[in-house]
C-alpha cells in the first residue's frame, strides 16, 4: 500500500534526523559540556539538597568529563556521519511527498488527508497544491523545506567554519525531528479509514478485524482557497519561515562554540535576506488574496492568524537592520542574538497558528492535540537559547560605545525599538483576551481599531527614521550635518504636502502620512542622485550608467534604498484605502445606473450557467462610464460550489493608478423581478500597494544577489598569503 | 551623561508605547459575551462595544435586498473550550443549540453584504452593540462552519 509506504518513509526519516542530530552533538563533547554549563542557574541548583541537586551535580561532572573526551579524529568522522545522515533526509522526505501527491492526484479517498482536502471535481493542479491545503500536509511541506535548506547549507565549503558544522546540523535536525515527529505521530497525512465493528475511524496501521473504507468522494478544498494567490501564499510564507531557521542555527553554533564575533552574521546574511523576501512577499500575497476573494474590500484585518505571520516579520526586519551595526561597529551583539532567537520561536508559533483555516480564533487552536506540544517546544528552545546567551554574556560585550544620538547606530537602535514596540502592541492585542479574563474575569478583546491607533504613530516614527537614517554618519552626526544633507528634499516635501492640502484633502492623518512619504522618497532619491552625480564626475560616465554602476558597487546600500522606496509606495496605497475608501450599495434594475467616486455604473445583463467543475456561476455584466465616456465592462460574479455547499463572491475590478473600482454582486434571484444587488467600493491609490510590492522584489533581489564575494576574492588572494584568511 | 541621553530616549519611547497601548486598549475594547450573559446583564450593557457568539438559526435568516438589511436569530452556545468539549465539540454544541428551544436567543441586525458562510448551524461572531430594544446591531459579522471542513470521519453508508 502506498500510504503505508509513505508512513514507513516518514518514520525512517524521523530516526535519521534524530541520528544525525545526536551524532552531531556527540562529535563535539566540548560544545555539549557548554550546553550543560549554561543550564539556567545550574550553579545554585547544584547546591540544592536531595535528588534535584544531585541531577545538577551530575550534569556538572558530566560536563567536566566531556571536556576531557575531545578526540579530533573521531569528532571529524562523527560530524561527517551526521552530515551524511542529514543529507539523506531530503531525498526521503521528497519521496514521502511524492507519494502523498500521487495519492492526492489519484483520488485515494481511503486516505484521510486526501479525503479532507480534495474531491473528484478539483482540477489536477489544485490536487497537487492540496499538499499544503491541510494541517498534516503542510507540516510535511514544512519539514521538506527544512531538510532542503539544511542540506543546501551543509553542502557549502566549511573550511574556515568547521567548528560550526555540528551545531548547525544539530539545530536543523532538532527542528526537523520535531516537525517530522509531529507529522508521524500526531498529524500523519497517511492515515487511512478502516471499518471496524464500532464504526469508521482513521488508523495508521490496520486494526484487527477491519476492512479498508473508501468514501465515494472527498470534502474538497475550501473554495475560498482555490485562488492563485492562496496557492502560492502558504509556500511563500513557509519559505520565509524556514529560511530563518538557518541564521538561528548559526547563532546557536556561535554561542556554543564561543565564536561570538560577527562571522555567523556574515555567513547567514543572504539567508536572512531571502527569508525576509519570502516572508514579506507571502504577507503581501495573503493581503492580495483577501482583497480578491473575501469580498469586503480590504486586505488586512488584524486577525490573530495574520498577526502571527506579521510578528516574525517585525523581529526579522529589526534583525536585518541591527546586524549592520554589529558588522560596522561591533555593537548590539547580545541584542542580535536575542532577536534571531525571538524570530525563530515566533516562526514556530506562526507555523502553528497559520497552518490552516479561513476563519479561526485563538480558542480553536487550544483544542488541537498538537497545541501543547508546540508550546512545550517553544518554551524549551527559548529557555535553552537564552541560557546560552546569558552564559556568553561576557563575550558579547560591545566593542565601541554609542556617543551621539544622531549617529547612524543610534538611529538604527531607535528603529529597532520601534519595531519591538509594534511587536509588543501586536502581542498585547493577541494575549489581551487571555490576561483580562485571568485578572478581571471579563472576556475582553480588541479589534482592528486598537492596532491602528496604537501602531499608527509608531509606523509614522519608523517612516521618519527611514528618511533621516541613511543621511547620518556612523559614529557621530549633528543636526548641522544632517540639516545640510536634507534641507533641499525637506523643503520640496513641504511644498508637495501644501499642494495636497490645498487641492485634495484636509484630513490630518493623510497630511502627516503623505508628508512622510514625500519626505522619505525625496531624500532617498536625492541621496541616490547625489551619489550618481559624484560618480558621473569621477568616472566620466553618463547619468544612467552611473546609477547602474553605483548600485552594482554597493548592492546592499542601494538595494536597501529601493526597498525603502517600495515601502513608501505601499504606504501610499495603504493611506489611500484606509482613509479614503468610498462605498455604496443598492439594487439595480437592468439599465439602471448608480454613481460613486466619479464613476457611473450601469447594470446591463446577468446570466447563470454551470462551470466546468460543476460550480454554478452567476455572472453580471456591468458597464462603466466616466463623464459620459465609456470605459469598459466588469463582470462581478458569484460561484456556488455544490460539493462544498459554499458560494464565493468574486469582484469585478477596474484598476488604475488613481483608484480601484471594486464591484461585488451581492445577490440575484432569477424568479424575482427586483433586479440584482451590488455593493461597490472605490479604493483610491490601492494599486500603489501592489506596485510597491513588485518594486520591493527588485530591491531585495539587488541587495541579496551575491556581489563579488569577499570570501572568494579572499580565497584567490589567499593562495599567496595564507595567513590572511587564517588570521581572520 | 552620555548614558543618560540614551536612557532618557529609551524611557520616552517606552512611555509613549505604554500610553499608546493603554489609550488604544481603552478605546477599542470589546467585551466577549455569550447570549446568556447578555440576557442576564440586560440594560447594563446597552451601547457598550460587544462581541457575541451564537449558533445561527437558519429559518430566521431574512435579507431585505432593497436596504441590504440582514436579520437573523442566534441561540446561546457556551464560550469556554472545556464546556464546548463536554457538549461534544463545536459542531455538536452548535447543533444542540439550534434544536434546543429553551436556549436564550437574540435577534441580530446587520446592514451589508450577506456573507457566503451564513447558514443554519454556523457559528456567528457578531461585533456591535445591544440596542435598548434588545436587538443586537452588528457592525461586523464573522462566521465559522466547523461542521464541514473539520469533519475527520466521513458519514457511513447505511449504518
Amino acid at each position: 500500500m502506498i500510504a503505508n509506504l509513505g508512513f514507513g518513509i516518514l518514520l525512517v526519516t524521523f530516526f535519521v534526523a534524530l541520528y544525525s542530530g545526536v551524532t552531531a552533538v556527540l562529535s563535539n563533547p566540548k560544545g555539549l559540556a557548554t550546553i550543560f554549563r549554561s543550564l539556567p542557574g545550574s550553579e545554585y541548583l547544584r547546591a540544592l539538597p536531595g535528588r534535584l541537586g544531585r541531577f545538577f551535580r551530575i550534569t556538572h561532572d558530566l560536563a567536566n568529563w566531556l571536556e576531557k573526551k575531545e578526540d579530533p579524529q573521531r569528532s571529524a568522522s562523527m560530524a561527517e556521519s551526521a552530515r551524511r545522515a542529514m543529507l539523506l533526509t531530503w531525498p526521503l522526505l521528497t519521496l514521502a511527498s511524492l507519494l502523498l501527491i500521487y495519492l492526492l492526484v489519484n483520488n485515494h479517498f481511503e486516505v484521510q488527508f486526501v479525503y479532507e482536502v480534495t474531491s473528484r471535481s478539483m482540477p489536477t493542479y489544485l490536487k497537487v497544491t492540496a499538499w499544503w491545503g491541510g494541517q498534516a500536509g503542510s507540516l510535511l511541506f514544512w519539514s521538506w523545506l527544512m531538510s532542503a535548506f539544511a542540506s543546501l547549507v551543509t553542502l557549502r565549503k566549511w573550511d574556515r567554519d568547521r567548528e560550526f558544522l555540528p551545531w548547525v546540523i544539530f539545530v536543523s535536525c532538532f527542528t526537523l525531528a520535531f516537525f517530522v515527529g509531529m507529522t508521524v505521530f500526531f498529524e500523519n497525512p497517511f492515515k487511512m479509514f478502516y471499518q471496524t465493528s464500532t464504526g469508521v475511524e482513521a488508523y495508521l496501521i490496520q486494526p484487527a478485524n477491519s476492512v479498508l473504507f473508501t468514501p465515494e468522494d472527498g470534502n474538497g478544498l475550501n473554495p475560498l482557497l482555490r485562488h492563485p494567490g492562496m496557492i502560492i501564499h502558504p509556500p511563500m510564507l513557509y519559505l520565509g519561515f524556514v529560511s530563518y531557521v538557518i541564521p538561528f542555527a548559526f547563532a546557536i553554533a556561535a554561542l556554543i562554540t564561543g565564536r561570538t564575533d560577527d562571522r555567523w552574521i556574515r555567513l547567514t546574511r543572504r539567508w536572512s535576506l531571502w527569508a525576509w523576501l519570502f516572508l514579506t512577499f507571502g504577507l503581501v500575497l495573503g493581503g492580495r488574496w483577501a482583497y480578491d476573494v473575501l469580498g469586503w474590500g480590504g486586505y488586512w484585518g488584524w486577525d490573530p492568524v495574520e498577526i502571527a505571520a506579521f510578528m516574525p516579520w517585525l523581529t526579522g526586519t529589526a534583525f536585518l537592520h541591527s546586524v549592520m551595526i554589529q558588522e560596522k561597529r561591533g555593537m548590539l551583539k547580545t541584542w542580535n542574538m536575542l532577536l534571531i532567537i525571538l524570530t525563530y520561536d515566533l516562526v514556530i508559533f506562526g507555523t502553528f497558528l497559520t497552518r490552516s483555516g479561513v476563519l479561526s480564533s485563538v480558542h480553536a487552536f487550544a483544542q488541537s492535540a498538537i497545541g501543547p506540544l508546540f508550546f512545550t517546544y517553544i518554551a524549551i528552545t527559548l529557555i535553552a537559547s537564552v541560557a546560552l546567551v546569558i552564559y556568553r554574556w561576557g563575550n558579547l560585550k560591545a566593542e565601541t560605545e554609542m556617543h551621539s544620538l544622531l549617529s547612524r547606530e543610534a538611529l538604527f537602535l531607535f528603529n529597532n525599538l520601534l519595531f519591538m514596540s509594534i511587536l509588543v502592541v501586536c502581542f498585547w492585542g493577541v494575549i489581551y483576551p487571555l490576561t483580562s479574563e485571568l485578572f478581571t474575569g471579563a472576556k475582553v478583546t480588541v479589534g482592528p481599531a486598537f492596532y491602528e491607533r496604537a501602531n499608527g504613530p509608531l509606523f509614522a516614527g519608523l517612516m521618519f527614521l527611514m528618511g533621516i537614517a541613511p543621511l547620518s554618519a556612523w559614529g557621530h552626526s549633528t543636526f548641522k550635518t544632517l540639516g545640510r544633507a536634507m534641507w533641499v528634499p525637506t523643503v520640496l516635501a513641504f511644498i508637495i504636502t501644501a499642494v495636497i492640502f490645498a487641492m485634495y484633502t484636509r484630513n490630518v492623518y493623510a497630511i502627516i502620512g503623505f508628508f512622510l512619504v514625500a519626505f522619505v522618497i525625496l531624500i532617498t532619491l536625492y541621496e541616490y542622485g547625489r551619489g550618481a552625480v559624484a560618480r558621473q564626475k569621477t568616472h566620466q560616465e553618463n547619468f544612467f550608467t552611473a546609477i547602474l554602476n553605483l548600485t552594482a558597487r554597493d548592492r546592499r546600500r542601494y538595494g536597501g534604498y529601493i526597498v525603502h522606496l517600495s515601502m513608501m509606495l505601499m504606504a501610499i496605497g495603504i493611506l489611500g484605502i484606509e482613509l479614503f475608501q468610498m462605498e455604496t450599495q443598492g439594487t439595480l434594475e437592468v439599465n439602471q445606473q448608480t454613481s460613486i467616486g466619479g464613476y457611473d455604473v450601469v447594470y446591463q445583463d446577468i446570466a447563470r450557467f454551470t462551470g466546468p467543475d460543476g460550480r454554478e456561476v452567476t455572472r453580471a455584466v456591468v458597464g462603466i462610464y466616466q463623464n459620459g465616456e465609456y470605459l469598459g465592462t466588469l463582470h462581478p460574479r458569484i460561484d456556488y460550489y455544490f460539493d462544498a455547499q459554499q458560494a464565493m463572491t468574486i469582484p469585478g475590478q477596474r484598476a488604475t493608478l488613481k483608484d480601484d473600482l471594486y464591484i461585488l454582486l451581492v445577490s440575484w434571484e432569477p424568479a424575482s423581478a427586483v433586479g440584482a444587488t451590488f455593493k461597490i467600493y472605490v479604493n483610491p491609490l490601492v494599486n500603489w500597494l501592489w506596485l510597491g510590492s513588485l518594486l520591493f522584489l527588485v530591491g531585495i533581489v539587488i541587495a541579496a544577489m551575491p556581489d563579488k564575494d569577499p570570501e572568494r576574492v579572499m580565497a584567490r588572494a589567499g593562495k599567496r598569503t595564507r595567513q590572511v584568511s587564517a588570521a581572520d | 551623561m552620555k548614558i543618560n541621553k540614551f536612557v532618557i530616549g529609551g524611557l520616552l519611547i517606552l512611555g509613549a508605547v505604554v500610553f499608546l497601548i493603554a489609550n488604544a486598549t481603552q478605546g477599542a475594547s470589546q467585551y466577549f459575551m455569550t447570549v446568556d450573559e447578555l440576557k442576564a446583564e440586560g440594560p447594563d450593557v446597552v451601547d457598550k462595544n460587544l462581541r457575541v457568539s451564537g449558533a445561527v438559526l437558519g429559518d430566521t435568516i431574512q435579507y431585505d435586498l432593497s436596504t441590504l438589511t440582514l436579520t437573523f436569530e442566534v441561540a446561546h452556545v457556551p464560550a469556554d473550550a472545556p464546556e464546548i468539549e463536554t457538549e461534544g465539540g463545536l459542531a455538536e454544541a452548535l447543533y444542540q443549540a439550534t434544536i434546543d428551544p429553551s436556549r436564550a436567543r437574540m435577534t441580530v441586525v446587520y446592514v451589508g453584504v450577506k456573507p457566503d458562510l451564513l447558514r443554519h448551524e454556523a457559528q456567528a461572531i457578531v461585533t456591535g452593540h445591544l440596542g435598548a430594544d434588545g436587538i443586537f446591531y452588528a457592525e461586523e459579522l464573522l462566521l465559522k462552519c466547523p461542521t464541514r471542513y473539520e469533519e475527520a470521519v466521513p458519514e457511513q453508508a447505511g449504518n
